[in-house]
């Protein structure tokens, strides 16, 4: 038996992972493609892997976002977690969106537990908690999200 | 499916028992190391070399009168004799030690190219070559004003040899091009290569990473100028390489790093360097990894490169024939001289979804651009899943792996 670090998984560990809505918006992603309305674009890179994704927002005169769309390539995990970051920052303040970033990397991370927030539909993304290599797919669109608000003039790479 | 009797003329080797590191579970299952092609693991052979010279003989090397210094030399030397008969060079002279293929590369780049280089001269490469074997020559040409020029490769992840040829024009100082694609397995033709460079005076650079472990390699038969490899991919330690060079082409080099070592004198405006291959070993080097690649050198021949290459050349067309059989796996790379390696597809799973599904079930793989992203841009993928064979895998192994690829497909139908 392996005495490594790296704890051994369940297949719970992995359904957990895969769960079914995490599939459903990797292959169904919401909020797919270009938005001709966009006034905020960035790309996240993960070049551990080459995978690249661009977020686009459409931030009113009052720092709401309006729209938001993204395209790109990435596995499962990064697909869902850019769709489902789509829905819930469309209709919010930069502001509120920025708290958010905070509030799902550190649920993601590990580092704290949402800071007490419900994430709701953004829960299902705990499962890579229990996968190390894996929790930079999760969080790459929520830095592309954060680059995007915070440097208006130019497209930024996150990484 | 059927196991080859050990008893009839089976290929397979059984040298499972040599690798300690595969006798452990993941994630509760046996280990399937299926990912030698990155690194491939070491035999208690090469661990017990290192382990004994740090038990026994540690000291500087080249220096000290003491015996333990003697003792180091003698076996840091040793291992350079042996990788002199391993890849048939002409002389120790020819065997430079490195920390890897990149630095032999880069080695090769910065001493021989740059000095040699200017606008209107060209490098070629190929469009199949590992990131390292494509940005040293990047930089190169940055730094000179040298054009770099690719060579196109087929659908089939194979060279386009005539195109290759027509390239292959007087402004062209190198060549540097892969014995074998980490990325997809496919096999050059790297003799037929040299001669057709030759005929244009061409200097040829083969970076033989992949092409060491898997078959035997006569540096003097192929006729290249300069033969990159990596210890780590034959079994040996990381952060050991070698550059076997042309002694008359090493001769008219400069150094690359100046340090210890590679001095005969020094004085405090300038120094009389070191002779071959002193010249370019700067610093005290990687005593103990070399003398566990020695060691390595020993363990492949002990099983005999043919062997070998029978060994996985038989595997390698299982695995194809097993992956194949599953419903939505499309190989990537196909070309007709192949070894060791099987790049795939499965429906539209992303390749790092594969990875963490397989892992799950005790098989190890590669995931993602394999440091060969112009090979992946060439078939517009992100990137694929790879499994590669060395000599401790088995028809088991290749089993369990078409196991997993099913549980992949039934997670995600």
């Amino acid at each position: 038996m392996s005495s490594g670090h790296v704890q051994s998984l369940s297949s719970d560990e992995l359904r957990e992972l895969y769960r079914s809505l995490i599939l459903d918006h990797a292959k169904n992603p919401r909020h797919f493609g270009k938005l001709d309305t966009a006034t905020h674009t960035s790309e996240g890179i993960n070049p551990l892997c080459g995978d690249k994704l661009r977020l686009q927002l459409e931030v009113d005169a009052e720092h709401r976002i309006r729209d938001a769309a993204f395209e790109g390539t990435g596995c499962a995990i990064s697909v869902a977690s850019a769709s489902l970051l789509t829905e819930t920052i469309i209709g919010l303040h930069e502001d509120e969106a920025l708290a958010w970033f905070d509030d799902v990397t550190s649920h993601l991370t590990g580092t704290s537990d949402a800071n007490g927030r419900d994430l709701g539909k953004l829960q299902a993304l705990g499962g890579v908690r229990d996968f190390p290599a894996r929790v930079k797919c999760a969080t790459l669109a929520w830095h592309a999200l954060r680059s995007a608000i915070e440097n208006t003039d130019e497209p930024v790479s996150t990484e | 499916m059927s196991q080859p009797n050990p008893q009839s003329s089976s290929p397979l080797l059984d040298v499972r028992a040599d690798f300690p590191v595969l006798d452990q579970d993941v994630n509760g299952k046996p280990l399937v190391y299926l990912d030698s092609a990155a690194s491939a693991q070491q035999p208690r052979q090469v661990i017990d070399a290192v382990a004994d010279y740090h038990l026994k003989d540690h000291a500087n090397v080249h220096r000290g009168v003491h015996t333990l210094s003697q003792r180091a030399t003698d076996a840091f030397e040793g291992a350079r004799d042996r990788i002199v008969e391993f890849v048939n060079a002409n002389s120790r002279k020819e065997i430079i030690l490195t920390a890897g293929t990149t630095e032999s590369i880069n080695l090769v780049a910065q001493s021989f190219a740059r000095p040699r280089l200017g606008k209107g001269d060209k490098i070629l490469v190929t469009h199949l070559e590992h990131h390292s074997n494509m940005v040293p020559w990047q930089l190169v040409c940055e730094q000179t004003g040298a054009e770099l020029v690719v060579a196109p490769i087929d659908d089939h992840g194979q060279l386009m040899l005539d195109e290759l040829r027509e390239l292959m024009t007087p402004d062209v100082l190198l060549l540097a091009v892969g014995h074998v694609s980490n990325a997809l397995g496919t096999v050059n033709p790297v003799k037929d290569i040299v001669g057709w460079a030759k005929q244009q005076d061409i200097t040829v650079l083969v970076d033989g990473a992949q092409g060491v472990p898997h078959m035997d390699i006569d540096v003097q038969d192929l006729g290249c100028d300069f033969y990159a490899f990596s210890g780590h991919k034959m079994y040996g330690p990381t952060g050991t390489g070698v550059l076997y060079g042309r002694e008359e082409l090493l001769e008219e080099m400069p150094p690359w790093q100046g340090g210890g070592d590679m001095i005969l004198e020094v004085f405090v405006d300038r120094s009389v360097f070191n002779e071959l291959p002193y010249k370019f070993e700067a610093g005290t080097p990687n005593i103990a990894g070399i003398v566990g690649l020695g060691a390595a050198v020993d363990y492949l021949r002990g099983i005999g490169p043919e062997r070998v290459a029978a060994h996985e050349h038989y595997l390698l067309d299982y695995m194809t024939e097993q992956l194949t059989a599953i419903e939505g796996l499309k190989p990537i790379g196909t070309a007709e001289h192949k070894t060791s390696v099987l790049s795939f597809m499965l429906d539209d799973i992303h390749p790092h979804d594969i990875g963490t599904i397989l892992d799950h079930e005790g098989v190890a793989i590669r995931t993602g651009h394999h440091c060969a992203m112009p090979v992946m841009q060439r078939f517009g993928l992100p990137g694929t899943a790879r499994a590669s064979l060395g000599v401790y895998n088995s028809t088991d192994d290749v089993d369990r792996l078409a196991n997993a690829l099913l549980t992949a497909k039934r997670l995600f139908a």
